[in-house]
């Protein structure tokens, strides 16, 4: 029963994880048609803002909440600004542009903080569930990322930012002629993007030791996660993160870690070989 | 036909021969440990140039081949003794495969973006299974993977048929250019062909070539397993170059800076990807013996420089400047040939 | 009687929830030349599709024949090594090659890479490209543009030749052009012409088979069908008289 208990929730962080990462890449891809590469270099500056803020005395919630999201979205202003707002329309040069931009950001962080790691404790304390020890964290960010996908599902759906947001993305000319700049549009959703992932990054950084070349991981995940879902912001991203959170928690308890990982990859091989359009472009096709 | 060449020169046979003989002649003047890195490099960046700037298939996990040949060659040269199959294992292994997973996309009818995805999550895949294979558990035959430390002191290049005359040092640069320069002249072979022609037409319009009755999937499968092929042999070349097999030859990293190469050089041309790998190269050497600029740094700035002001690349962009010039020099001559023709005509008597 | 060139039977495509094409039976005889017309949606290109293979994620029933031989569910490229020339509803050409690459492609693959260019060379003085023959196809006017694409049609030598709205976007020059060039390519070959141009298709002068929500409405000659009621009914509204 405690092992059922255990899986299940490991199951529903996996879940949580990949929704929080992908969040940010998935506003960002569903509105703009942008493949930002170095997303997970941003979850990455989040995870250090944080951490330095922290070392600094700044009270870590405050830390991972407000300051690392308003700093990377900053610098996600910048990113648009001077690099990816020259490139909308070309998908694949937006791709190698936005991966060049994450081998600088690991070039950057690396010369300023060094190849070591460095890290935060968690400030919630562990429990346990009859013999299971469980980090208590965890919880803290399973119920971030679901504030965070209702909180953005209901900012889509209910206000007028969200409409004008869904209006672009489904055509900037419409926008356009309602007298929204469709330019300032995505200038906002590409540094809302980056504020999510930095928040991300923040909330994430007292799990593990940070190091520049972090990014790599959440890359990855985020990325097959948003793709597969396909084009629906909220029930695309939910969908996938389910499906994959599920098939690796699951693969990871009956064999390895890593097995649970490779399995999640071949899914993800599987899925868009079969979905093209990603999970939403078949079912669910009317939704956020 | 004159003039419908598809955008392929004729081979200059005297040019080639020049850069043929200045290789050779290398080891006169220089070391040969960095050119044959490089000429590896070239290798690596030639199958992939090969691939997006005529086929318009861009493969974002192309380190998976160059990564599946370096492997193999490894675990089979430990498992057979002598090098000649392995080397063969090197470039059959990743071609299958490149071929089972570009039938699997292609036949699909993935393209564009989500090619790029699938590419990269192979590499990510093979990256992440070969980083866990640590431990006596994980091994073919007698070769331990290594898990992220790899696989080291695996017998290298031997003379075939011969397994204590080793190839290393200059013997070993001269293997590596030679299999460059007939890689070089297979792939202007190819372009040259009906089948290369057809493989510029999809890339510029697949949709249409269907039409005229061709069986796209297969053309594509086809050019994506051959590039499989050379990056495997360029893998190979550099597991006997660093004379060890780490997980690294599969990861992003890897991917990342082969698609720098061709795309700095200049898409569209053989000898653009080569010319990036080289320069690029070299500044990656360069930088390795400081640490003040990170390698990643630059390599980032390069990229994103390259892509916004050239995105075509370095070699299309000077021909093309080459090309604007002589264009500029020939209407000057013009402008001044009617000039001189009006004052003649204005001085003739009436 | 010979075999049909192009038959449907009990053709019916649905997309979703929407039933495109509606039990078609449909029969088309060696030389012909066919205008297919009707009002948008009336289905005329998902039946067009239906014999080029180009549909995808769509259920149909039915069967569709050429030559005797079911092509159903054949992909594009199959059909098209029968004998098949098509010019789809969107341009479709190869942009960034010269004129003369363009037919070389399209000729190679039936005639070979020596009889390639001889076919290209035929092609180019039939349809009077030869002028521009090594501009890039991308730089060219609208209708030169549907012209190479007539060409790369014809270049593959076809017998039956499908035009979906060749006369789209054309002058009243250009229009008059293709109607001789479609004459032409009927002196050898089926032809199917899916349009919108009334003029045109009058004055190419086959017989007009009308579509009217997924179904046909009325087969004829051209006077025949254009002065029948129900034709005037779906295509002025059932005031007109």
């Amino acid at each position: 029963m405690d092992y059922v208990a255990v899986v299940f929730l490991e199951i529903v962080y996996m879940i949580a994880f990949l929704a929080l990462i992908s969040a940010g890449l998935a506003i960002v891809f569903g509105m703009m048609r942008v493949i930002n590469l170095a997303h997970g270099e941003f979850v990455m500056l989040g995870g250090y803002t944080t951490i330095a803020c922290a070392k600094a005395g700044i009270n870590i919630y405050v830390a991972m909440l407000v300051v690392a999201p308003i700093v990377v979205g900053i610098v996600g202003l910048v990113v648009e600004r001077l690099i990816v707002r020259f490139l909308y329309g070309r998908i694949i040069d937006t791709m190698l542009a936005t991966w060049g931009l994450s081998l600088l950001l690991i070039g950057l962080v690396t010369l300023i903080f060094g190849n070591t790691a460095v890290s935060v404790p968690a400030p919630i304390p562990g429990y346990q569930i009859g013999r299971y020890q469980m980090g208590g964290y965890n919880l803290f960010i399973i119920a971030v990322a679901a504030l965070l996908i209702l909180g953005l599902w209901m900012a889509l759906r209910y206000t007028r930012i969200g409409l004008i947001a869904r209006g672009a993305m489904q055509s900037a000319e419409v926008v356009a002629s309602l007298g929204y700049n469709p330019s300032i549009v995505y200038m906002l959703t590409f540094t809302a993007g980056a504020a999510l992932s930095g928040l991300a990054g923040g909330v994430l950084a007292p799990l593990t030791g940070l190091l520049p070349s972090v990014g790599g991981t959440y890359i990855a995940k985020a990325f097959i996660t948003v793709i597969t879902g396909g084009a629906a912001v909220i029930s695309g991203t939910l969908s996938a993160a389910a499906v994959f959170g599920a098939v690796n928690q699951a693969v990871s308890f009956a064999a390895t870690p890593v097995l649970g990982d490779i399995a999640m990859l071949a899914l993800a091989l599987v899925l868009l070989r079969l979905m093209p359009q990603g999970i939403t472009g078949r079912f669910f096709r009317n939704s956020t | 036909m004159t003039g419908a060449n598809f955008g392929i020169g004729r081979l200059r046979w005297n040019w080639f021969a020049a850069a043929a003989l200045a290789l050779l002649l290398l080891p006169l003047v220089a070391e040969t440990n960095t050119p044959t890195l490089l000429a590896i490099w070239c290798l690596f960046a030639l199958s992939l140039g090969l691939m997006w700037g005529y086929a318009g298939i861009l493969s974002f996990g192309h380190a998976a081949y160059f990564g599946l040949g370096a492997y193999t060659y490894a675990i089979a040269s430990f498992n057979i003794g002598e090098s000649t199959a392995p080397l063969l294992l090197a470039i059959l292994v990743p071609a299958v495969i490149a071929a089972i997973i570009g039938a699997l996309m292609f036949y699909g009818r993935i393209s564009d973006v989500y090619l790029g995805v699938m590419t990269l999550v192979v590499t990510l895949i093979l990256n992440r299974f070969m980083n866990a294979t640590a431990g006596d558990a994980y091994r073919i035959g007698n070769a331990r993977l290594g898990g992220f430390n790899g696989i080291p002191a695996f017998p290298t290049l031997n003379l075939p048929g011969d397994t204590d005359t080793a190839i290393y040092g200059v013997p070993y640069y001269y293997v590596v250019v030679v299999a460059l320069l007939l890689a070089y002249l297979l792939a202007r072979g190819i372009l040259a062909s009906a089948f290369g022609r057809t493989l510029i037409g999809i890339r510029e319009n697949e949709a249409r070539m269907e039409l005229l009755g061709y069986n796209v999937p297969a053309y594509k499968t086809a050019i994506f397993a051959l590039s499989g092929a050379m990056a495997g042999l360029a893998g190979c070349f550099f597991a006997n170059w660093a004379e060890i097999v780490t997980p690294g030859v599969f990861s992003l990293g890897q991917s990342a800076e082969v698609i720098i190469w061709v795309i700095v050089g200049g898409l569209g041309t053989l000898i653009g990807p080569m010319i990036g790998a080289v320069v690029l190269g070299m500044l990656k050497i360069a930088l390795g013996y400081q640490t003040l600029v990170d390698n990643s740094l630059v390599s980032g700035a390069i990229l994103i420089l390259v892509v916004l002001l050239i995105p075509r690349g370095f070699v299309p962009a000077f021909t093309l400047w080459r090309r604007r010039l002589a264009q500029a020099q020939a209407q000057r001559r013009q402008t001044r040939g009617t000039r001189r023709r009006r004052v003649a005509t204005q001085d003739a008597p009436t | 009687m010979s075999e049909p060139v192009v038959e449907t039977q009990d053709l019916s495509v649905r997309f979703g929830g929407v039933l495109a094409v509606n039990n078609v039976t449909f029969t088309l005889r060696e030389r012909e030349l066919r205008c297919l017309i009707g009002p948008n949606g009336a289905g005329k290109s998902t039946f067009f599709k239906s014999v080029t293979g180009q549909l995808r994620g769509a259920q149909s029933s039915g069967r569709v024949m050429i030559r005797g031989q079911d092509i159903t569910g054949w992909r594009t490229h199959h059909i098209v090594r029968l004998g098949v020339g098509v010019k789809t509803q969107v341009p479709s050409v190869l942009n960034g090659l010269s004129v003369q690459e363009n037919l070389w492609l399209a000729a190679r693959r039936t005639l070979g890479r020596d009889g390639a260019d001889a076919a290209v060379d035929e092609v180019l003085a039939d349809l009077d490209l030869g002028a521009i023959a090594r501009r890039p196809v991308g730089e060219l006017a609208h209708g030169q543009r549907q012209l190479v694409e007539i060409g790369l049609v014809l270049a593959g030598k076809p017998w039956l030749v499908l035009l979906d709205e060749p006369a789209a976007g054309t002058t009243s020059a250009e229009t008059e052009r293709l109607v001789a060039i479609v004459k032409r390519i009927n002196q050898s070959a089926t032809v199917i012409v899916v349009d919108h141009d009334m003029h045109f298709v009058r004055m190419l002068g086959g017989r007009i088979t009308v579509f009217h929500q997924g179904a046909i409405l009325v087969e004829g000659g051209a006077d025949e069908v254009l002065s029948d009621a129900r034709v005037r009914e779906v295509y002025l509204g059932s005031r007109a008289r």
